[in-house]
């Protein structure tokens, strides 16, 4: 083969590598676009002007953007006291969750007693309950206790997770034992090795649990529909939910408020990304 | 048999007896020592899961009252009733149809997506986020996007069909398309969440297994068949079970979209019990849907621990 035909074989090589990866970053930048495309369109609609909203053909682009219709949809709907009560709501049901598993983890993972076994079955049995077998009874339980309408309702029912009892038990089984001997020597007690030295060793884990315990609670919508009423006390789900209704020229309000209750989590996901995809892939995966 | 060794016996049961009783009372201590740890939870799980699961039994065999009060007991009839019945079958089928028609499309889908993602390429964390970005939407936040979308009168999706020279779908409203219709929004809403959890499977795989298939000459897609999708299976059978569950559990978007019409053609299960429940307060009739409910998953959540305990994640 001569000088002249290998360096045009390498160019055709070059260019074949060079059309590939137009090709990939084309198919990926297609997909993309179909997979944001109702993210995008809801940008834009929250953008229009109440007329452009009902155009035929409809409105691509923004091209008057009408940035007062976030006022407009703050000014319309309680929204800060919605995303105020979901922050409250999912806050607490976070922590409360994050004590009662750590607590019951550490129990499962490192105290000997009779009946563990069946005490461990009995927490992993509550994931085969579904929770929309219960909402009458413990709409009745709600109502006999006087919580309607309250964060009670929203948050207590919550408080408890099998799930995050098992992951948290499955990561403190991999902490040595002789650290409990260890601790035991320098005379921690059970709580203090928990608080110090077993809590802090699982960090990520709690992370995760976190993130993903906010994320369900957050997107709670069955339960906060059926326990509050007065608008004081809805969520942010509910709330926008009761938008449905509204007329077609209104749309763009509509879609303004969407966008205002989505942005939370969207930053929430921009920051937690790393520990969400943890949570979400607990137990799918081995690590 | 001589005295003196049932005297010795007879010395030693006391001891034997107590020795036996102190066991079991430490047994109890260390026992009531771990329920201090135990009872946060215990008490939630109790009060919000197990009692109203044996009460939601109960409910089912009384009736309602027309003002929602505890009428009389009717035993295993209104079971056999209402499980009999043509609404709770139908019922039934179209939860089928909805798992149907949103978990198989989604993993598919969402497999699409991690391979696509799951290139070595600069800026791929830029796509990576595009495709994962439905997570950050909630059912509401989902379900108004697509409410939008689907408007007979404003909506993309009829303007699509126009510009291809079709005449117009009122999709919520029409007997045929409001199902796939709500399934599309859903599948796009779990979209995020497939995709994450099946790149998260992809990535898991060993370099090494794909290296030495190279070497034996594979590529493209036998590489695929024989090594990719082999070890993500248990990846995808996690997604499906759990797909199946959350669909059968699927309430919000019907409740938001189409109010389970046009003529219940989107009545899933949910959405059934919901109604009878709070809409016409025939809590008898509810639980009973209820306990159907928890039968139907309850096969499903067993496979899901059972795969849980065999592979976790540690940290």
């Amino acid at each position: 083969m001569d000088a002249a035909a290998v360096a045009r074989r390498r160019g055709l090589e070059r260019y074949r590598r060079w059309a590939g990866y137009a090709l990939r970053y084309a198919v990926l930048l297609v997909v993309g676009g179909i997979v944001v495309f109702p993210i995008y369109m809801t940008v834009v609609n929250s953008l229009l002007s109440s007329t452009s909203i009902i155009a035929w053909p409809p409105e691509l682009f923004p091209f008057d953007p009408q940035w007062d219709n976030f006022k407009k949809a703050l000014d319309e709907v309680p929204l800060v006291r919605y995303m105020l009560n979901s922050l409250i709501m999912s806050g607490i049901i976070v922590v409360g969750q994050l004590v009662t598993a750590a607590l019951a983890a550490y129990a499962f993972a490192f105290l000997r007693f009779p009946g563990r076994t069946l005490l461990f079955v009995l927490f992993l049995s509550t994931l085969m309950v579904p929770w929309e077998v219960s909402i009458v009874p413990n709409f009745q339980t709600i109502q006999w206790l006087g919580w309607l309408d309250s964060y009670q309702a929203l948050t207590v029912p919550f408080l408890a997770t099998g799930l995050g009892t098992f992951l948290l038990r499955q990561h403190f089984l991999t902490i040595p034992r002789e650290l409990r001997d260890a601790a035991a020597i320098d005379g921690y007690g059970h709580i203090r090795f928990l608080v110090f030295v077993v809590l802090p060793l699982s960090r990520p884990v709690l992370a995760a649990l976190a993130v993903f315990g906010f994320l369900q609670a957050w997107n709670q919508y069955l339960w906060p529909l059926l326990v509050t009423n007065e608008d004081n006390m809805r969520t942010v789900q509910i709330g926008l939910a009761a938008l449905r209704g509204r007329e077609v020229d209104t749309f763009n309000i509509t879609m303004a408020a969407t966008v205002i209750s989505a942005l939370p989590m969207l930053i929430m996901l921009v920051l937690f990304q790393r520990q969400l995809v943890r949570g979400l892939t607990a137990g799918a995966l081995k690590g | 048999m001589n005295g003196t060794d049932i005297n010795a016996n007879q010395r030693l049961l006391p001891i034997a007896v107590a020795g036996r009783l102190l066991q079991r009372l430490r047994g109890i201590n260390r026992l009531g020592f771990a329920l201090l740890f135990l009872a946060p939870s215990l008490v939630i799980f109790g009060a919000f899961v197990f009692y109203p699961l044996v009460k939601a039994l109960y409910l089912g065999f009384y009736e309602t009252d027309p003002f929602g009060n505890q009428g009389d007991f009717v035993g295993i009839d209104q079971y056999r009733t209402v499980m009999t019945s043509e609404f709770f079958r139908h019922s039934l089928w179209v939860t089928f149809l909805f798992a149907l028609y949103t978990v198989p499309p989604g993993i598919l889908l969402g497999l699409a997506l991690a391979l696509l993602a799951n290139q070595k390429l600069p800026g791929i964390s830029i796509f990576r986020v595009m495709f994962s970005s439905t997570v950050a939407t909630s059912v509401a936040v989902a379900s108004l996007m697509w409410l939008t979308l689907l408007n007979p009168s404003v909506g993309l999706l009829n303007y699509f069909l126009v510009e291809a020279g079709q005449p117009r779908i009122d999709w919520l409203n029409d007997l045929d398309w409001a199902l796939p219709a709500v399934s599309a929004t859903t599948v796009w809403l779990n979209l995020g969440l497939a995709f994450i959890v099946i790149l998260a499977g992809l990535q898991a795989i060993p370099e090494e297994l794909y290296e030495s298939a190279r070497v034996e000459g594979a590529s493209g897609w036998p590489l695929f068949w024989h090594v990719t999708l082999p070890m993500l299976s248990p990846t995808l059978f996690f997604v499906s079970v759990v797909g199946t569950i959350l669909a059968f559990q699927s309430f919000g978007q019907i409740h938001i979209l189409t109010r389970g019409g046009p003529v219940d053609a989107t009545t899933v299960i949910v959405y059934s019990i919901w109604e009878d429940a709070f809409q016409r307060f025939d809590y008898g009739v509810a639980s009973v849907q209820a306990v159907g409910l928890f039968l139907l998953v309850l096969g499903l959540t067993v496979v899901q621990i059972r795969f849980l305990e065999r592979r976790v994640f540690y940290q």
